[in-house]
Protein backbone atom coordinates (compact mmCIF):
# COMPACT_ATOMS: atom_id res chain seq x y z
CA UNK A 1 0.00 0.00 0.00
CA UNK A 2 1.03 3.59 -0.39
CA UNK A 3 1.16 6.40 2.17
CA UNK A 4 2.19 10.02 1.71
CA UNK A 5 5.17 10.36 4.03
CA UNK A 6 6.50 13.91 4.48
CA UNK A 7 4.98 14.82 1.14
CA UNK A 8 6.44 11.83 -0.75
CA UNK A 9 4.46 8.81 -1.93
CA UNK A 10 5.98 5.85 -0.12
CA UNK A 11 5.31 2.09 -0.42
CA UNK A 12 4.80 0.39 2.94
CA UNK A 13 3.74 -3.17 3.82
CA UNK A 14 0.09 -3.73 4.72
CA UNK A 15 -0.47 -3.81 8.49
CA UNK A 16 2.54 -1.63 9.26
CA UNK A 17 2.39 0.40 12.47
CA UNK A 18 3.98 3.78 13.09
CA UNK A 19 6.61 1.98 15.21
CA UNK A 20 7.39 -0.45 12.36
CA UNK A 21 7.80 2.43 9.93
CA UNK A 22 10.13 4.34 12.27
CA UNK A 23 12.22 1.17 12.69
CA UNK A 24 12.36 0.59 8.93
CA UNK A 25 13.51 4.17 8.38
CA UNK A 26 15.97 4.00 11.32
CA UNK A 27 14.38 7.07 12.90
CA UNK A 28 14.86 7.26 16.64
CA UNK A 29 11.82 8.33 18.60
CA UNK A 30 13.73 10.94 20.64
CA UNK A 31 12.94 14.44 19.45
CA UNK A 32 10.26 13.66 16.90
CA UNK A 33 6.52 14.10 16.53
CA UNK A 34 4.27 12.06 14.27
CA UNK A 35 1.13 13.40 12.68
CA UNK A 36 -1.31 11.08 10.90
CA UNK A 37 -3.95 12.74 8.71
CA UNK A 38 -3.49 16.02 10.63
CA UNK A 39 -3.89 14.38 14.05
CA UNK A 40 -0.88 14.01 16.33
CA UNK A 41 -0.08 10.41 17.29
CA UNK A 42 1.13 10.33 20.93
CA UNK A 43 4.38 8.41 21.37
CA UNK A 44 2.70 5.78 23.54
CA UNK A 45 0.46 4.88 20.59
CA UNK A 46 3.14 4.37 17.91
CA UNK A 47 3.00 0.58 18.20
CA UNK A 48 -0.77 0.34 18.17
CA UNK A 49 -1.32 2.89 15.40
CA UNK A 50 -1.67 1.00 12.12
CA UNK A 51 -1.28 2.71 8.78
CA UNK A 52 -3.84 2.53 5.99
CA UNK A 53 -3.52 3.00 2.26
CA UNK A 54 -3.51 6.70 1.34
CA UNK A 55 -2.66 7.94 4.84
CA UNK A 56 -0.90 11.27 5.09
CA UNK A 57 1.94 10.99 7.55
CA UNK A 58 4.32 13.67 8.80
CA UNK A 59 7.40 12.92 10.87
CA UNK A 60 8.97 16.10 12.19
CA UNK A 61 11.91 17.01 14.38
CA UNK A 62 13.65 20.10 15.70
CA UNK A 63 16.22 22.03 13.68
CA UNK A 64 18.13 25.25 14.24
CA UNK A 65 15.93 28.33 14.02
CA UNK A 66 15.43 31.86 15.26
CA UNK B 1 46.83 42.30 7.62
CA UNK B 2 48.35 39.81 10.04
CA UNK B 3 46.20 37.77 12.39
CA UNK B 4 47.48 39.86 15.30
CA UNK B 5 46.22 43.09 13.71
CA UNK B 6 42.82 41.72 12.76
CA UNK B 7 40.30 42.96 15.33
CA UNK B 8 38.06 40.00 14.45
CA UNK B 9 40.65 37.53 15.71
CA UNK B 10 40.25 37.13 19.43
CA UNK B 11 41.88 34.49 21.54
CA UNK B 12 39.57 32.38 23.67
CA UNK B 13 41.50 33.39 26.77
CA UNK B 14 40.72 37.06 26.48
CA UNK B 15 37.03 36.29 26.02
CA UNK B 16 36.99 34.24 29.19
CA UNK B 17 38.75 36.99 31.19
CA UNK B 18 36.18 39.48 29.96
CA UNK B 19 33.37 37.29 31.29
CA UNK B 20 34.79 36.92 34.78
CA UNK B 21 34.70 40.64 35.45
CA UNK B 22 30.95 41.04 34.95
CA UNK B 23 29.20 37.92 36.22
CA UNK B 24 29.13 39.22 39.80
CA UNK B 25 26.90 42.13 38.74
CA UNK B 26 23.79 40.04 38.07
CA UNK B 27 22.52 40.83 41.58
CA UNK B 28 21.44 44.26 40.31
CA UNK B 29 18.47 42.97 38.36
CA UNK B 30 15.19 41.15 38.92
CA UNK B 31 14.38 37.96 36.97
CA UNK B 32 12.54 37.95 33.65
CA UNK B 33 9.10 36.40 33.99
CA UNK B 34 7.40 35.07 30.87
CA UNK B 35 4.10 33.49 31.86
CA UNK B 36 4.94 30.57 34.14
CA UNK B 37 8.65 30.74 33.29
CA UNK B 38 11.30 32.75 35.14
CA UNK B 39 14.86 33.42 33.98
CA UNK B 40 17.91 35.33 35.16
CA UNK B 41 19.01 36.08 31.58
CA UNK B 42 17.08 38.55 29.45
CA UNK B 43 18.68 37.40 26.22
CA UNK B 44 16.94 34.74 24.15
CA UNK B 45 18.99 33.31 21.30
CA UNK B 46 18.21 31.31 18.20
CA UNK B 47 19.97 28.16 17.06
CA UNK B 48 19.85 28.68 13.29
CA UNK B 49 22.48 29.50 10.70
CA UNK B 50 25.56 28.38 12.63
CA UNK B 51 28.40 26.97 10.56
CA UNK B 52 28.58 23.92 12.84
CA UNK B 53 26.64 22.50 15.77
CA UNK B 54 29.82 22.76 17.84
CA UNK B 55 30.04 26.51 17.23
CA UNK B 56 26.35 26.88 18.07
CA UNK B 57 26.93 25.03 21.33
CA UNK B 58 29.80 27.34 22.29
CA UNK B 59 27.83 30.47 21.38
CA UNK B 60 24.76 29.37 23.33
CA UNK B 61 26.95 28.87 26.39
CA UNK B 62 28.74 32.21 25.91
CA UNK B 63 25.46 34.10 25.54
CA UNK B 64 24.36 32.79 28.96
CA UNK B 65 20.86 32.56 27.52
CA UNK B 66 18.49 30.19 29.26
CA UNK B 67 15.90 30.16 26.50
CA UNK B 68 16.79 29.09 22.98
CA UNK B 69 14.55 29.00 19.93
CA UNK B 70 14.29 26.12 17.48
CA UNK B 71 12.24 25.39 14.37
CA UNK B 72 10.07 22.36 13.57
CA UNK B 73 10.83 20.66 10.26
CA UNK B 74 10.26 17.40 8.44
CA UNK B 75 12.63 14.65 9.49
CA UNK B 76 15.16 14.05 6.72
CA UNK B 77 14.38 10.57 5.50
CA UNK B 78 17.34 10.17 3.17
CA UNK B 79 20.96 11.29 3.22
CA UNK B 80 20.81 12.06 6.92
CA UNK B 81 24.26 12.29 8.46
CA UNK B 82 22.66 11.11 11.68
CA UNK B 83 23.46 14.31 13.55
CA UNK B 84 20.55 15.99 15.23
CA UNK B 85 20.63 19.41 16.88
CA UNK B 86 19.37 17.76 20.07
CA UNK B 87 22.72 16.00 20.44
CA UNK B 88 24.23 19.46 20.97
CA UNK B 89 21.67 20.98 23.32
CA UNK B 90 21.66 20.39 27.05
CA UNK B 91 17.96 19.88 27.73
CA UNK B 92 18.50 20.23 31.47
CA UNK B 93 20.02 23.67 31.02
CA UNK B 94 17.93 25.26 28.31
CA UNK B 95 14.22 25.88 28.04
CA UNK B 96 13.41 25.31 24.39
CA UNK B 97 11.13 27.82 22.67
CA UNK B 98 9.80 26.25 19.46
CA UNK B 99 8.85 28.67 16.71
CA UNK B 100 6.38 28.52 13.85
CA UNK B 101 8.82 29.99 11.35
CA UNK B 102 7.89 29.43 7.74
CA UNK B 103 4.13 29.60 8.37
CA UNK B 104 2.09 32.00 6.28
CA UNK B 105 -1.40 31.16 7.58
CA UNK B 106 -2.93 30.90 11.04
CA UNK B 107 -3.90 27.23 10.63
CA UNK B 108 -0.37 26.28 9.52
CA UNK B 109 1.10 28.00 12.56
CA UNK B 110 -1.33 26.29 14.94
CA UNK B 111 -0.47 22.93 13.39
CA UNK B 112 3.29 23.51 13.70
CA UNK B 113 2.90 24.79 17.29
CA UNK B 114 1.14 21.55 18.25
CA UNK B 115 3.88 19.46 16.61
CA UNK B 116 6.50 21.44 18.52
CA UNK B 117 4.60 20.90 21.75
CA UNK B 118 4.45 17.16 21.07
CA UNK B 119 8.23 16.98 20.51
CA UNK B 120 9.02 18.95 23.67
CA UNK B 121 6.51 16.94 25.71
CA UNK B 122 8.31 13.77 24.64
CA UNK B 123 11.64 15.37 25.57
CA UNK B 124 10.19 16.42 28.95
CA UNK B 125 11.44 19.95 28.39
CA UNK B 126 9.66 22.83 30.17
CA UNK B 127 9.25 24.54 26.78
CA UNK B 128 6.37 22.17 25.96
CA UNK B 129 3.81 24.72 27.13
CA UNK B 130 4.76 27.68 24.97
CA UNK B 131 5.47 28.80 21.42
CA UNK B 132 7.10 31.65 19.56
CA UNK B 133 4.32 32.45 17.12
CA UNK B 134 5.37 33.68 13.70
CA UNK B 135 2.79 34.04 10.96
CA UNK B 136 4.44 35.80 8.08
CA UNK B 137 2.92 37.95 5.37
CA UNK B 138 5.31 37.27 2.51
CA UNK B 139 8.71 35.80 1.74
CA UNK B 140 10.42 39.02 0.66
CA UNK B 141 9.91 41.02 3.84
CA UNK B 142 9.20 38.16 6.27
CA UNK B 143 7.07 40.74 8.05
CA UNK B 144 4.31 39.39 10.26
CA UNK B 145 0.76 39.12 8.98
CA UNK B 146 -1.04 40.91 11.82
CA UNK B 147 -4.51 39.56 11.03
CA UNK B 148 -3.35 35.93 10.80
CA UNK B 149 -1.12 36.37 13.87
CA UNK B 150 -4.09 37.58 15.91
CA UNK B 151 -6.23 34.69 14.67
CA UNK B 152 -3.51 32.13 15.50
CA UNK B 153 -2.93 33.70 18.92
CA UNK B 154 -6.60 33.25 19.82
CA UNK B 155 -6.57 29.61 18.69
CA UNK B 156 -3.36 28.77 20.53
CA UNK B 157 -4.39 30.52 23.75
CA UNK B 158 -7.66 28.54 23.65
CA UNK B 159 -5.57 25.39 23.24
CA UNK B 160 -3.59 26.14 26.42
CA UNK B 161 -0.41 27.55 24.91
CA UNK B 162 1.57 30.42 26.37
CA UNK B 163 1.99 32.45 23.20
CA UNK B 164 4.98 34.70 22.59
CA UNK B 165 3.92 36.75 19.58
CA UNK B 166 6.29 37.98 16.93
CA UNK B 167 4.72 41.12 15.48
CA UNK B 168 5.49 44.49 13.92
CA UNK B 169 6.24 47.54 16.05
CA UNK B 170 2.67 48.79 15.54
CA UNK B 171 1.26 49.69 18.97
CA UNK B 172 -2.37 48.93 18.06
CA UNK B 173 -1.54 45.44 16.83
CA UNK B 174 0.59 44.90 19.92
CA UNK B 175 -2.34 45.83 22.16
CA UNK B 176 -4.73 43.56 20.25
CA UNK B 177 -2.36 40.64 20.68
CA UNK B 178 -2.06 41.25 24.40
CA UNK B 179 -5.85 41.50 24.68
CA UNK B 180 -6.11 38.17 22.83
CA UNK B 181 -4.11 36.58 25.63
CA UNK B 182 -0.52 36.62 24.35
CA UNK B 183 1.93 35.90 27.18
CA UNK B 184 4.41 38.31 25.63
CA UNK B 185 4.30 40.62 22.63
CA UNK B 186 7.54 40.61 20.67
CA UNK B 187 7.80 43.51 18.21
CA UNK B 188 10.44 43.40 15.49
CA UNK B 189 13.18 46.03 15.71
CA UNK B 190 13.51 45.67 11.92
CA UNK B 191 12.96 42.81 9.42
CA UNK B 192 14.22 39.32 10.38
CA UNK B 193 17.93 38.87 9.72
CA UNK B 194 18.27 42.41 8.32
CA UNK B 195 20.64 43.68 11.00
CA UNK B 196 19.07 47.13 10.75
CA UNK B 197 18.60 47.39 14.51
CA UNK B 198 15.79 49.37 16.13
CA UNK B 199 14.25 51.34 13.26
CA UNK B 200 11.42 53.03 15.11
CA UNK B 201 12.18 53.59 18.79
CA UNK B 202 9.19 55.91 19.06
CA UNK B 203 6.78 53.16 18.07
CA UNK B 204 8.43 50.87 20.57
CA UNK B 205 8.01 53.49 23.27
CA UNK B 206 4.30 53.60 22.53
CA UNK B 207 4.14 49.79 22.45
CA UNK B 208 5.78 49.70 25.88
CA UNK B 209 3.46 52.36 27.24
CA UNK B 210 0.31 50.66 25.93
CA UNK B 211 1.30 47.14 26.91
CA UNK B 212 2.46 48.07 30.38
CA UNK B 213 -0.02 50.79 31.37
CA UNK B 214 -2.23 48.52 33.48
CA UNK B 215 0.38 45.87 34.01
CA UNK B 216 3.94 47.13 34.52
CA UNK B 217 5.33 43.59 34.52
CA UNK B 218 3.85 42.60 31.15
CA UNK B 219 6.88 41.33 29.21
CA UNK B 220 7.83 42.96 25.91
CA UNK B 221 10.67 41.35 23.97
CA UNK B 222 12.39 42.79 20.93
CA UNK B 223 12.50 40.05 18.35
CA UNK B 224 14.31 40.37 15.02
CA UNK B 225 16.55 42.80 13.23
CA UNK B 226 19.27 43.14 15.85
CA UNK B 227 22.64 43.54 14.11
CA UNK B 228 25.11 44.31 16.84
CA UNK B 229 25.57 44.94 20.55
CA UNK B 230 24.39 48.56 20.55
CA UNK B 231 21.06 47.48 19.03
CA UNK B 232 20.50 45.16 21.99
CA UNK B 233 21.44 47.90 24.46
CA UNK B 234 19.17 50.38 22.67
CA UNK B 235 16.21 48.01 22.99
CA UNK B 236 16.89 47.37 26.66
CA UNK B 237 17.42 51.07 27.41
CA UNK B 238 13.94 51.76 26.05
CA UNK B 239 12.56 49.49 28.75
CA UNK B 240 12.06 46.27 26.82
CA UNK B 241 12.20 43.21 29.05
CA UNK B 242 14.41 41.16 26.79
CA UNK B 243 15.83 40.67 23.33
CA UNK B 244 15.53 37.67 21.04
CA UNK B 245 18.17 37.36 18.33
CA UNK B 246 19.84 34.79 16.14
CA UNK B 247 21.59 36.06 13.00
CA UNK B 248 23.36 38.85 14.88
CA UNK B 249 25.48 36.21 16.59
CA UNK B 250 25.42 33.34 14.09
CA UNK B 251 26.31 35.60 11.17
CA UNK B 252 29.11 37.58 12.87
CA UNK B 253 32.68 37.07 11.66
CA UNK B 254 33.61 35.68 15.06
CA UNK B 255 30.31 34.39 16.36
CA UNK B 256 31.63 33.38 19.77
CA UNK B 257 32.94 36.87 20.53
CA UNK B 258 29.65 38.37 19.37
CA UNK B 259 27.79 36.02 21.71
CA UNK B 260 29.72 37.57 24.60
CA UNK B 261 29.10 41.06 23.22
CA UNK B 262 25.33 40.48 23.00
CA UNK B 263 25.20 39.11 26.53
CA UNK B 264 27.05 42.14 27.91
CA UNK B 265 25.02 44.58 25.82
CA UNK B 266 21.77 43.12 27.11
CA UNK B 267 22.95 43.52 30.68
CA UNK B 268 24.38 47.01 30.04
CA UNK B 269 21.18 48.25 28.44
CA UNK B 270 19.07 46.79 31.21
CA UNK B 271 21.19 48.37 33.94
CA UNK B 272 21.08 51.70 32.15
CA UNK B 273 17.30 51.47 31.96
CA UNK B 274 17.03 50.60 35.66
CA UNK B 275 19.47 53.37 36.57
CA UNK B 276 17.50 55.99 34.61
CA UNK B 277 19.40 58.00 32.06
CA UNK B 278 20.00 61.75 32.29
CA UNK B 279 17.79 63.90 30.07
CA UNK B 280 19.22 65.02 26.74
CA UNK B 281 19.98 68.75 26.66
CA UNK B 282 20.99 70.98 23.79
CA UNK B 283 23.81 72.79 25.61
CA UNK B 284 26.74 71.65 27.67
CA UNK B 285 26.89 71.37 31.46
CA UNK B 286 30.39 71.29 32.96
CA UNK B 287 31.29 68.30 35.11
CA UNK B 288 34.17 70.11 36.83
CA UNK B 289 33.55 73.03 39.24
CA UNK B 290 33.27 76.42 37.58
CA UNK B 291 34.71 78.18 40.63
CA UNK B 292 38.44 78.32 41.29
CA UNK B 293 39.52 78.02 37.65
CA UNK B 294 43.19 79.15 37.37
CA UNK B 295 42.58 81.27 34.28
CA UNK B 296 39.00 82.54 34.66
CA UNK B 297 37.00 83.32 31.53
CA UNK B 298 34.27 85.87 31.34
CA UNK B 299 30.79 84.94 30.12
CA UNK B 300 30.70 84.96 26.30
Amino acid sequence: MKVILNGEETEVPVGQSVSDLLDTLSIRTKGIAVELNLEIVPRAEYAACLLSDGDHLEIVTLVGGG
Amino acid sequence: MSAADDPHTTSKNSVIEMTKTVTTETVLDTPLTLGSHTFASRLIVGTGKYATFELMQECLAASEAEVITVAVRRERLVDSDGRNILDFIDLERFTILPNTAGCFAADEAVRVARLGREILTNLENPGADWVKLEVLGDTRTLLPDPVATLDATKQLVADGFQVLCYTTDDPITAKRLKDAGATSVMPAGSPIGSGQGILNPNNLRICLEYLKEDDADYPVIIDAGVGTASDVSAAMELGCDGVLLNTGIAGAKVALTMAHAMKLACRAGRYAYLAGRIPKKLYATASSPERGVVTPRGPN
